[in-house]
């Protein structure tokens, strides 16, 4: 007994982690229609921000993590910027060709500069993250804890911005029809704008929890993660906030179940983890709580 | 008449440039991936060696070349880079890869041109017997595995144990399976054989699995880069076993980013600066001063494989890969890591050291000689 309780918290932290990741995937997709796969990899940089600030520049580690948050979310903003803006009116492919030379662009980018490199770093986690608790034969880790509490929080702001703000309501409208709401005299570039900047201010909290999770840093950290939180952004129903998040959990769950209950079967987690992924393209393209859409023509 | 002049200059302006052409050795190694510290740590041994005129830095009055490439760890990018290498670079011989997996990539390519690749520690048995072009300098995990089995029995007296295997590596699931039969050989018992994946960094489904079925041993023949987290893991849950790892991590990464975690870790490798001598000794002398950190077994190894290369060069009398390859095979030779026997299969018969984590630091802690790795094969052969 003790033990499904202990595989459920372990689901339930791995979960929280690719629920966050996911909304930026969501987020972009439901506003551009691009799957931006560079994604994961701004999730691998926020990681290195924090190295780079608390390690190489001895910052207090909350200071740095805030820092990690600011210039994670500048560097999503540039990056529509410089790369997505001037081929929005290019078809859709060149926009996804365009996100992937990106991603290796980052992934790269880390392997040569020399404080990064190749090879793996130490990521610098707080005492408060790792301490354990343990209630009966159940150990959880702080971030065990911290995690769903923060991303339950960062999810509750991003529901209150996108319904209850201006901004949110042109969000909302660019998502449903992007032409009309130019028209209608809102500022598509910084919609947008905002846009990247919140769903990579969101990626940053999930790559610096991922990393005191998992206190490795390395170049090609956030491909697997992205793969993950893209499967479960399609789980909930590609462009639902709620739904990213809901798909979130059931992957982190169905990943750390799987080798509970088969555990001669552990080998085959990613090939189970995309079927399911595949399952979903096939049968309920939509997701679990996606709206079926009327193809533009 | 034209022509004849041509051929003539052509031919005085070859014999001038033989004369200072370079000899040139690739070394097709990891600089970037899971296996980047190896790969790093071999480039950085070798040029250590000859800048400070360890090794020969010309043969045959011909000065030595190294040429590099990133093999990423990835079969695809060691096949790029040896066609590369070999058609490009018009190297001779080979140095690489660090991991097996990554030296299968290139051993068809170097096999079909007839250039000779040495993998400094690529372990699995699989590597050299591609073809006759491929060879190791180190031992083969179809002894290693034995070897680990034999530590867990004898030196840990443990009566049951769990394995957990990367499945994306060759050289992985090579190791757990001769650790698991001769671990059963020896009269023990696996309880529980569970699998992961390169790059994969949540292990406590499986460590949740291990604490239910409570062994004596934990072995990981894993890389450092899953071990160091795997370990952190086992232990916030409270896991308390020993674990047991292969020579994938002798990397200061394991002890980095796996802190407190991996003190007492035992595993498998090829050397230690503690038990060198002659040649080997000097290595680590010299190595110390020079980077201010212990030598390590895979830098060690790289530059045996450079020393290798240039005895056969020198043996042969001839840079040419076919008469390098011949003298490879009858290569009889005192390298860093002691002396080097290698057997026409391209196998070098070499000891066992154990190596621990104390106090954040590799120290020797054991050995088994290669003899007894016989007999351990013995035994499971029955």
């Amino acid at each position: 007994m003790a033990t499904y309780l202990q595989q459920l918290l372990n689901g339930v932290t791995l979960g929280s982690l690719y629920a966050l990741i996911a909304i930026g995937y969501t987020m972009v997709y439901g506003i551009l229609r691009l799957i931006n796969f560079a994604h994961g990899d701004v999730v691998m940089w926020a990681g290195y921000w924090v190295f780079f600030l608390v390690v190489l520049f001895r910052l207090p580690w909350w200071l740095g993590a805030l820092c990690a948050v600011v210039l994670t979310a500048l560097m999503g903003v540039t990056i529509e910027r410089v790369a997505y803006r001037p081929l929005r009116e290019a078809p859709r492919i060149s926009l996804l060709i365009t996100a992937i030379g990106v991603s290796f662009l980052l992934e790269n980018l880390i392997i040569v500069l020399p404080w990064a490199g190749g090879r793996q770093k130490s990521y610098p986690t707080p005492g408060l993250m790792t301490q354990i608790y343990t209630v009966g034969s159940v150990r959880v880790q702080g971030v065990t804890i911290w995690v769903p509490l923060i991303a339950a929080a960062c999810l509750l702001g991003l529901i209150f911005l996108v319904y209850r703000t201006k901004v949110g309501r042109a969000m909302r409208a660019i998502a449903t029809d992007i032409e009309t709401t130019a028209l209608m005299g809102a500022d598509i570039n910084r919609v947008i704008s905002y846009t990247f900047l919140v769903g990579s201010a969101l990626a940053a909290v999930g790559g610096i929890l991922w990393g005191c999770r998992y206190p490795r840093l390395q170049w090609d950290l956030g491909i697997m993660p992205g793969w993950r939180a893209f499967t479960a952004a399609v789980i909930g129903g590609i462009g639902n906030i709620v739904g990213a998040m809901l798909g979130g959990f059931l992957l982190g769950l169905a990943e750390i179940l799987i080798v509970a209950f088969l555990p001669g079967l552990s080998g085959f987690r990613d090939a189970f983890i995309f079927a399911i992924l595949i399952f979903f393209l096939l049968f309920r393209p939509t997701g679990i709580l996606g709206k079926p859409m009327k193809e533009k023509v | 008449m034209r022509r004849a002049l041509a051929i003539i200059l052509a031919l005085g302006a070859g014999v001038l440039v033989w004369a200072q052409e370079p000899i040139k050795i690739g070394g097709l190694l990891e600089f970037t991936g899971a296996c980047a510290a190896y790969g790093q740590m071999a480039r950085d041994a070798i040029e250590f060696a000859r800048a400070v005129g360890l090794v020969p830095k010309e043969v045959l009055g011909r000065p030595i070349e190294l040429v590099y490439f990133d093999a990423r760890t990835d079969p695809v990018e060691s096949a790029n880079g040896a066609t590369r290498l070999i058609q490009v670079e018009k190297v001779v011989a080979i140095i690489g890869t660090m991991c097996s997996g990554v030296f299968l990539g290139a051993a068809e390519i170097v096999q079909a041109a007839g250039v000779p690749l040495i993998g400094p520690t690529t372990t699995n048995p699989l590597t050299t017997q591609v073809g006759d072009y491929c060879f190791r300098a180190c031992f083969k995990d179809d002894d290693q595995g034995p070897v680990a089995a034999e530590l867990a029995r004898n030196y840990f007296k443990a009566n049951t144990a769990a394995v957990v295997i990367d499945v994306a590596q060759a050289y992985c699931v090579g190791l757990g399976k001769y650790f698991i039969e001769a671990f059963e050989a020896l009269g023990g018992k696996v309880v529980a054989t569970l699998y992961c994946r390169s790059g994969d960094v949540d292990y406590t489904a499986q460590l949740t699995e291990i604490q239910r079925v409570n062994p004596d041993i934990i072995y990981t023949p894993n890389y450092y880069t899953e071990v160091a987290l795997m370990a952190r893991q086992a232990r916030d849950l409270g896991l308390t076993q020993p674990i047991l790892g292969a020579d994938g991590l002798f990397a200061p990464e394991l002890i980095e980013i796996g802190g407190a975690a991996v003190e007492g870790i035992h595993f498998t490798t090829f050397w230690h600066p503690a038990q060198a001598t002659g040649i080997g000794l000097r290595y680590a002398e010299e190595y110390k001063k020079y980077f201010g950190r212990e030598a390590d077994a895979f830098g060690a190894l790289a530059v045996d494989s450079y020393l290798l290369i240039v005895d056969a060069i020198q043996r042969a009398g001839s840079a040419d890969p076919a008469a390098i390859k011949e003298a490879l095979q009858t290569a009889d030779l005192e390298v860093v890591t002691g002396r080097t026997i290698m057997t026409p299969e391209g196998n070098p018969v070499k000891d066992f050291y154990f190596l621990k984590v104390e106090n954040g630091e590799f120290v020797y802690a054991t050995m088994i000689p290669a003899a007894r790795a016989a007999e351990i094969k013995a035994l499971m052969g029955k």
